[in-house]
């Protein structure tokens, strides 16, 4: 176990002392990491405050349900009933024909044009606040569902702001997943030609270890260690800048999401996405580490 | 322990570097391999190691035919032999411990242990006082030692040098050969590739002459 632990702290220590060879170089390279990273998980976190906004405005989806004219008062508590045992619902109210009359006779026009109707010619009404995790599916299946309930007569959605909502949440995230296969590769690419360049400097000392009985994964850990090392310290710097931009939107974003009447501030990255951004990193360095190793120890 | 068996060696197009050698060599003897240069000493002495692999014909260390090893047996072989290089093949930037700690380090040997086995052999071979020093500040005996060093450091049972005193003056040379008979005498099986046989000749008590790939 001790010598396991000794030749793995060896090449740990070989990778932390190539790192530090060349500063410059090092930099940069994962200067080069840390911004392919920080673009995707920026665009997902973009992604995720700008949906915050939109469902935290005024555009919020809502159900209304009106009822005919002729439902009488156990009509309306049967259909409050219901919508009380609805799952998908936040939270629903009221509004009462007379509540409805009432607001329109206080509208400057209307009180004349209504007081010549002979009697009150509104509806009973319900208006019903959906949870925030349906699609715009599921909005139009409890539409469809509402609109069969006894003495129901109309059910209106708002579903065309909803569908346009959900198609454009739908394309961020395609654009974001297929930027993160792009710079992902990219990632893979830069440790590639790291690890080749590393493979390059160090040749001597592979001939001689081969020579005197080295395996190919005495060989390798080394540089196993380096390139995944480099992608948890590119993924480190995307986070350090996703954090600073972050910081720095923080204030523009709160005064936009004022603007839709929205108390919406400013998601951070959670500890899960910076676990997942370090984990995709370190995995990308391997992964680049063992193809280029594939590649030039062969050789 | 080392058994040739009708083998050749041929490299492109169709030069033949060793030709139809079969001999053996017992655990703990000391063999002297010599003739001119380009006879095939070195070639033979890579075939042992698994460097190269014989044209035909098989090439066995302790029974077992290292020419159809693949890559995890010719680990394992080499492990288990000490090779002295005609170019030494020092690791220019680690100073001398390092360079004998790097077999054992590769055995997967504890530190502790490691540390003390190269002391032991850099004792040996008269460089214990310079176990700091890097290659470049040696001289070339003591770089010749330093090779050999790193070569006995994991106790092998068979010690292969090749032209282990090239390059040294004769009083130099004859301390490195010093080395290997005190070696062989520890019951080291020892196989020297040499052309100038002049400072192992009183102790060497066979010899295998190559004459243009062939055994005289």
């Amino acid at each position: 176990m001790s010598a396991w632990l000794a030749q793995h702290g060896r090449a740990l220590l070989w990778a932390l002392r190539r790192l530090t060879v060349a500063p410059l170089s090092t930099l940069l390279s994962l200067l080069a990491i840390s911004v392919a990273l920080a673009l995707p998980a920026g665009g997902q976190l973009l992604l995720r405050n700008g949906l915050q906004i939109a469902k935290s405005g005024a555009a919020t989806p809502e159900l209304s349900l009106f009822m005919s004219v002729d439902a009488d008062r156990k009509a309306v508590d049967a259909i409050a009933q219901r919508l009380k045992h609805q799952e998908a619902l936040k939270e629903f109210r009221l509004v009462s024909r007379g509540e409805t009359l009432a607001r329109f006779q206080a509208r400057p026009g209307f009180a004349e044009v209504i007081s010549a109707l002979p009697g009150n010619p509104f509806p009973d009404a319900f208006v019903a606040v959906p949870r925030d995790d349906l699609s715009a599916a599921a909005l139009e299946k409890l539409r469809a569902e509402f609109s069969h309930w006894p003495k129901v007569e109309q059910v209106q959605l708002d579903s065309a702001w909803a569908r346009r909502l959900d198609a454009l949440l739908h394309l961020g995230r395609i654009g974001v997943a297929l930027l993160a296969l792009m710079l992902g590769l990219g990632l893979v690419a830069i440790t590639f030609t790291t690890i080749r360049l590393q493979v390059l400097t160090q040749l001597s000392e592979i001939e001689v270890s081969r020579l005197l009985g080295a395996t190919d994964a005495f060989i390798g850990r080394p540089f196993y260690y380096f390139g995944t090392l480099q992608g948890l310290a590119g993924g480190a710097g995307a986070w350090l800048i996703v954090a600073a931009v972050a910081m720095a939107m923080r204030a523009p974003l709160e005064e936009l999401a004022g603007l839709y009447e929205g108390g919406a501030t400013l998601q951070s990255l959670t500890a899960i996405d910076v676990a997942i951004l370090l984990g995709f990193a370190t995995a990308l360095g391997w992964l680049g580490t063992a193809l280029s190793l594939g590649r030039h120890l062969r050789d | 322990m080392i058994r040739f068996e009708h083998v050749c060696r041929r490299y492109p197009p169709n030069i033949a570097a060793l030709t139809d050698l079969s001999f053996n060599v017992e655990a703990g003897e000391l063999v002297l391999v010599c003739g001119h240069s380009g006879a095939g000493k070195s070639t033979l002495l890579k075939l042992i190691a698994a460097i190269e692999r014989p044209s035909s014909g098989a090439v066995l260390v302790n029974g077992q035919n290292v020419g159809a090893l693949k890559r995890a047996g010719i680990a394992v072989l080499r492990r288990n032999l000490g090779l002295v290089f005609q170019d030494q093949k020092l690791l220019f930037d680690r100073n001398a411990f390092d360079n004998v700690m790097l077999p054992l380090a590769i055995a997967g040997y504890p530190p502790k242990e490691a540390g003390k086995r190269v002391r032991a052999a850099l004792d040996k071979v008269g460089l214990a006082a310079r176990e700091k020093a890097l290659p470049v500040a040696l001289s070339g005996g003591e770089q010749q030692r330093l090779a050999i060093a790193r070569a006995v450091v994991g106790r092998p049972a068979i010690l292969l040098a090749d032209e282990p005193t090239a390059h040294l003056d004769q009083a130099t040379a004859g301390d490195v050969a010093k080395i290997f008979r005190d070696f062989h005498q520890v019951g080291v099986a020892v196989l020297i590739a040499s052309c100038d046989d002049t400072a192992f000749s009183n102790f060497v008590p066979r010899r295998l002459v190559l004459d243009h790939g062939k055994l005289q």
